[in-house]
């Protein structure tokens, strides 16, 4: 088993929160896993990128065309790290307009559900439904449940249903 | 020729029996290189624990906490006001015996170069470990400087861990390896171990139960110059021996014999992006690969091996050439000849460019267009600093602005900030700016001094108490947010929160500037734009008296992100009014993440979710098309 994913934002946005629910999932599933996430000055609204590599790997950075998976929380972030995924790769992106049936507007979903911080969530359900990842719904949840705050968890629970409902 | 005898190193091979073993007895967690870090110093017995946070190095207290919290085990934990403070709290522990650590980043270490580089000469009893987080890229300081690299100037050992698993095991041997020689170990993890997350194998702390016991030797601790030379001594033949050990020899994984006169050499982050690519393009068990766990002293038996078997030498390491030079041969090839980038990140990228010209491998990439500009930071909407640098660029158009690190080096965006160097330099370079001018009597502008408050108690005091000592004229505003913010949210020694949580002796920031001889200070919430303002001419007026001097003005509103601190503020609907004329200056000037321009308008408009209604765009509008009405919150 070998995944490579990148999720691409801006701080802010909820880039390591979704980093660490594949982390925990890949875990959980019984895969080796690395990530490489952006601390630091670009948290402040800047581009954040990270990296999950489950399975076998020694680096935890994705080199150019070799990503499977792309969750792009902004749409403006595909001209900068679009590059990383491979040909037939995935790429899961939050844009107001809705071209093929890998964009949807999380943004819009988000607030619908009173948060717009939960829009990741929803991009993470929306690619789930979409069979992009290594692991079951339900390791998903597991991992879910595991990393939110006490306060936070149904929100964050009713943000990915929220994504694996969505058609189209 | 052929394979080489796997040498015992100083880590195991992670994918070796010893792990598989330990599985079922252990708890498994997803662990992030700096938590992995501070779950090693908790389970080796470490007692003390000081740090100064910084990037990439800041999450490894907080696991420190975690960890000593969760398996019970007393430890002295602290946000030390700056690193050369931490290392002098540690090694005293160290003289009582007890196991002892810091961490900080790479530039912290220049901060802590005076401690350290004596505490090389006399050594230390318990275990003492330097933790210095390097950078390369960088991503975020203000060099990519490589502390192997200073190691080796302050002869004090650096083991180079390439993942967070090893980082954790490095830290038993780090502590081995300083009781083991009396001598301080450094442990360097790049950002691409600090930032990484792995699933690691937790096991229970060790309990060495030791008494302090500080055994007073003056020729030892005090060290007179007298006793330097045979103490450097000492520290050389420990070098030596420690560079002769069998287990300092790099981690081999040979090859098959068919590159026999080839090899590659590497450490860190570098050594796995290294691993991996010869793995993908088919060469990792066919040409030798040695990652370098130990790169200073680096065994000698190493040394002598690459000398004599190999024709071709490829090392590849971050960021400068600390194993090449070692190693030194005209036949290797790195950092010295440039063959590997002399500078910026070693990313599996350009490490693939580096491998397929040295194995002449027939493997070719795509071209890949120049990725996009990314966005760049921003101050957050509602931060306190943007008012402040706000109210004194409008003040003082043709000032003069040094400033310093932390969130509000952002004030760059707005134009506010004209210098960032070193934690605390902007004080003294504000009189360095001021003696320029005076000297001959060049009309002098007005200098403002912008710098935060958990930098101020940093580094900040002495260049103050400099200043006013050399009738230097500038003002200097303190940004106080009551909180280091740009690293995440830790307690100044103003806030009173120790790294434990419990209260501590607060130490007040008004006291000390008054204390360093400021005679005009002024204390104001620059929420409070108008009254802002009214300080800093007042400032200036005081600066350029007869009697004039230091002017001091502490511009105090907690970090937005910190939730307590919001509690008390007011809170504003705000809207921009067809009045706006579209000028942009809200944009350009005021750079809120919460103003937006609509193109299809020509007008600003506030982004709600963004906005946070502190109300103080209100007076960033030329033509008052901002309007601002409270709220109850």
């Amino acid at each position: 088993m070998r995944q490579q994913i990148i999720i691409s934002g801006i701080g802010g946005q909820g880039v390591l929160f979704i980093t660490r629910v594949l982390g925990e999932s890949a875990m959980l599933e019984g895969h080796d896993v690395l990530t490489s996430e952006t601390h630091g000055m670009a948290m402040r609204g800047g581009t954040v990128i990270s990296h999950v590599k489950v399975g076998p790997f020694e680096s935890p950075l994705i080199r150019n065309g070799q990503a499977d998976v792309g969750l792009f929380l902004n749409a403006g972030n595909l001209g900068i790290h679009g590059t990383l995924i491979r040909p037939a790769g995935m790429s899961f992106v939050n844009t107001p307009q809705r071209g093929n049936d890998q964009s949807l507007n999380a943004t819009d979903a988000a607030k619908e559900l009173g948060a717009v911080v939960t829009l990741n969530l929803i991009m993470l359900g929306f690619a789930m439904r979409k069979k992009a990842f290594f692991c079951s719904e339900e390791t998903m949840r597991t991992s879910i449940r595991r990393i939110s705050n006490p306060g936070q968890l149904e929100l964050n629970m009713k943000a990915f249903e929220a994504g694996l409902a969505i058609e189209g | 020729m052929g394979r080489l005898p796997v040498h015992g190193s100083f880590v195991c091979d992670e994918k070796g029996k010893e792990i598989e073993i330990e599985m079922s007895e252990s708890d498994q967690r997803i662990l992030m290189g700096n938590e992995a870090i501070g779950r090693g110093l908790v389970e080796n017995g470490c007692e003390l624990f000081a740090s100064y946070p910084g990037t990439p190095a800041s999450e490894i207290l907080p696991a420190v906490r975690t960890f000593s919290k969760e398996t019970d085990t007393a430890m002295h934990i602290e946000w030390s006001v700056n690193e050369k403070v931490a290392l002098e709290v540690a090694l005293a522990a160290s003289y009582t015996g007890k196991r002892a650590a810091v961490a900080m980043k790479q530039v912290g270490l220049n901060v802590a170069a005076d401690p350290l580089t004596r505490a090389a000469y006399l050594g230390c009893v318990g275990g003492l470990v330097v933790v210095a987080a390097d950078d390369p890229g960088p991503h975020s300081s203000q060099t990519e400087q490589d502390s192997r690299l200073f190691a080796l100037f302050a002869k004090v050992p650096v083991l180079d861990p390439s993942s967070p698993r090893q980082a954790r095991d490095m830290i038993r041997d780090a502590f081995e390896i300083s009781e083991k020689y009396e001598i301080p170990v450094i442990l360097r993890p790049s950002t691409r171990v600090c930032h990484s997350r792995q699933n690691v194998i937790c096991r229970q702390p060790e309990r060495l139960s030791r008494k302090p016991d500080f055994k007073k030797n003056p020729g030892r601790w005090i060290a007179t110059p007298m006793f330097l030379t045979n103490l450097h001594k000492l520290l050389n033949e420990k070098l030596d021996a420690l560079a002769e050990e069998p287990r300092s020899y790099p981690r081999l994984i040979s090859g098959d014999g068919s590159m026999a006169g080839s090899c590659i050499i590497a450490s860190g982050a570098a050594f796995a992006n290294t691993h991996e690519l010869l793995e993908e393009m088919g060469y990792l068990g066919k040409i030798d690969l040695y990652q370098v766990t130990l790169p200073y002293p680096l065994n000698r038996m190493f040394i002598k091996d690459v000398r004599s078997r190999y024709a071709e030498i490829l090392v590849v390491e971050e960021t400068y050439p600390v194993i090449e030079l070692q190693i030194s041969t005209e036949r290797s090839k790195g950092k010295r000849d440039g063959y590997v980038p002399r500078q910026g990140e070693l990313t599996p990228d350009v490490i693939q460019d580096v491998l397929i010209r040295f194995l002449e491998a027939p493997v070719t990439r795509p071209d890949y267009p120049a990725p996009a500009k990314g966005k760049r930071p921003t101050l957050c909407a509602g931060c306190p600093h943007r008012a402040s640098f706000y109210a004194i660029k409008d003040t003082f158009p043709g000032g003069i602005f040094p400033s310093d690190i932390g969130c509000y080096t952002l004030g760059m965006n707005l134009g506010a900030i004209d210098t960032c160097h070193c934690m605390g330099a902007c004080v003294s370079q504000g009189a360095g700016f001021y003696q320029a001018y005076a000297l001959k009597g060049d009309p002098v502008p007005p200098i403002v001094v912008t710098i935060g408050d958990s930098t101020f108690f940093h580094a900040g005091i002495p260049g103050l108490i400099n200043a006013v000592f050399q009738k230097a004229r500038f003002i200097v505003a303190i940004l106080d947010n009551s909180t280091t913010a740009m690293t995440g949210n830790q307690p100044t020694p103003q806030v009173g929160t120790l790294a434990d949580g419990q209260a501590g002796n607060p130490v007040f920031i008004k006291d000390l500037v008054k204390a360093c001889g400021v005679r005009f200070i002024r204390e104001c919430d620059p929420y409070d734009m108008k009254q802002f303002i009214v300080h800093l001419k007042q400032a200036d007026e005081f600066v350029r008296s007869p009697e004039g001097g230091v002017a001091v003005i502490i511009s105090k509103h907690p970090c937005i992100l910190d939730r307590e601190g919001r509690k008390g503020q007011k809170a504003y609907r705000v809207k921009v009014t067809d009045e706006c004329v579209g000028c942009r200056h809200c944009i350009e000037e005021f750079e809120c993440p919460a103003i937006l321009f609509d193109e299809e308008l020509q007008q600003a408009r506030i982004d709600e979710i963004a906005c946070i209604g502190c109300g103080v765009c209100e007076h960033a509008c030329p033509v008052y098309a901002i309007e601002c009405e409270e709220v109850s919150s």
